[in-house]
């Protein structure tokens, strides 16, 4: 297990998380995306911090953030959904022709 | 576990966190996407414990499947078809998605392969959860509990969000999509 190959694990995630986020109508499907992008992300900053950092604990402390942005993104989003679906009843993205509310 | 055991089990949770990834997007029914979506996370977690970071990886797989649930959920409550009954496609530019992702891959991929990775390898698995922890309740505190805090925000906000009834009433009042015609109400 190099950790070039980890890299390349991480970037395919991130670049399926960029099509799921573009090419996705369905709000949740849009999030999946966007998961999938902040898990690629992590997994390339868990291979640096387990191979260049030489174990400083700063790395695994930044991880945690990023589950802590995840976590934020999901309830968020879910709370938008949620909102948006009581005001407009859309579930998709062109259901939402304007913003304003 | 010896070297070659490592490298089977990457391959493995590699395989799996890419393909359940792809198949995420692939398939017909939103409640399937959800729980592939959880296999690619717990794949990747498993990959964070092959590399050392133990803690991390368990809480990802941890997070994640709860979250997935909350999702799966989401996904009966509000989309159509969660079952995948019908054949479901929906999508819009489908092509410039594709281009987008292919090139977000290469660039990333092209920097990872393309820099030099210094080898400065962290101590083994016990030694660096003990220093984490440590960690997060010594220097780290305050972005530890900055998190906390952050969540707990988050927790108000998602609350105030989704409320049917906001403080001043009906949180639809006011905000009901306007008809076909618009420009039938100005003039009327």
């Amino acid at each position: 297990m190099t950790t070039e190959a980890v890299l390349v694990v991480g970037a395919a995630l991130f670049g399926i998380g960029v099509f799921g986020a573009l090419s996705q109508q369905s709000f949740v499907m849009l999030m999946m995306g966007i998961e999938l992008m902040i898990n690629g992300s992590l997994l390339v900053l868990v291979a640096m911090w387990a191979r260049a950092a030489g174990g400083s604990p700063d790395g695994q402390m930044l991880a945690i953030v990023f589950m802590t942005v995840m976590a934020v993104e999901m309830s968020l989003g879910f709370a938008l959904i949620t909102g948006v679906y009581r005001v407009r009843r859309a579930d998709i993205t062109e259901k939402l022709r304007k913003l304003k509310g | 576990m010896t070297g070659a055991l490592i490298d089977l089990s990457f391959a493995a949770f590699s395989l799996v966190a890419i393909v359940a990834g792809v198949r995420v997007f692939r398939t017909d029914s939103m409640v399937r996407a959800a729980f592939y979506l959880l296999a690619s996370f717990a794949a990747t977690g498993g990959i964070m414990v092959l590399l050392g970071a133990e803690f991390l990886g368990m809480v990802l797989i941890l997070m994640m499947a709860g979250e997935m649930l909350v999702m799966a959920i989401v996904m009966v409550m509000y989309m159509m078809n969660p079952a995948g009954l019908n054949p479901m496609v929906m999508v819009h530019q489908p092509r410039t998605a594709v281009v987008a992702g292919v090139i977000a891959f290469l660039a990333i991929a092209g920097v990872g392969l393309s820099g030099e990775v210094p080898s400065r390898p962290a101590p083994d698995p016990a030694a660096a959860t003990a220093e984490l922890g440590r960690e997060l309740l010594g220097n780290s505190m305050l972005v530890f509990q900055t998190a906390g805090v952050t969540l707990l925000a988050t927790m108000v906000g998602a609350i105030a969000i989704a409320a049917p009834r906001g403080r001043h009433g009906d949180a639809a009042e006011g905000s009901e999509e306007p008809g076909l015609q618009p420009d039938e109400e100005a003039s009327a």
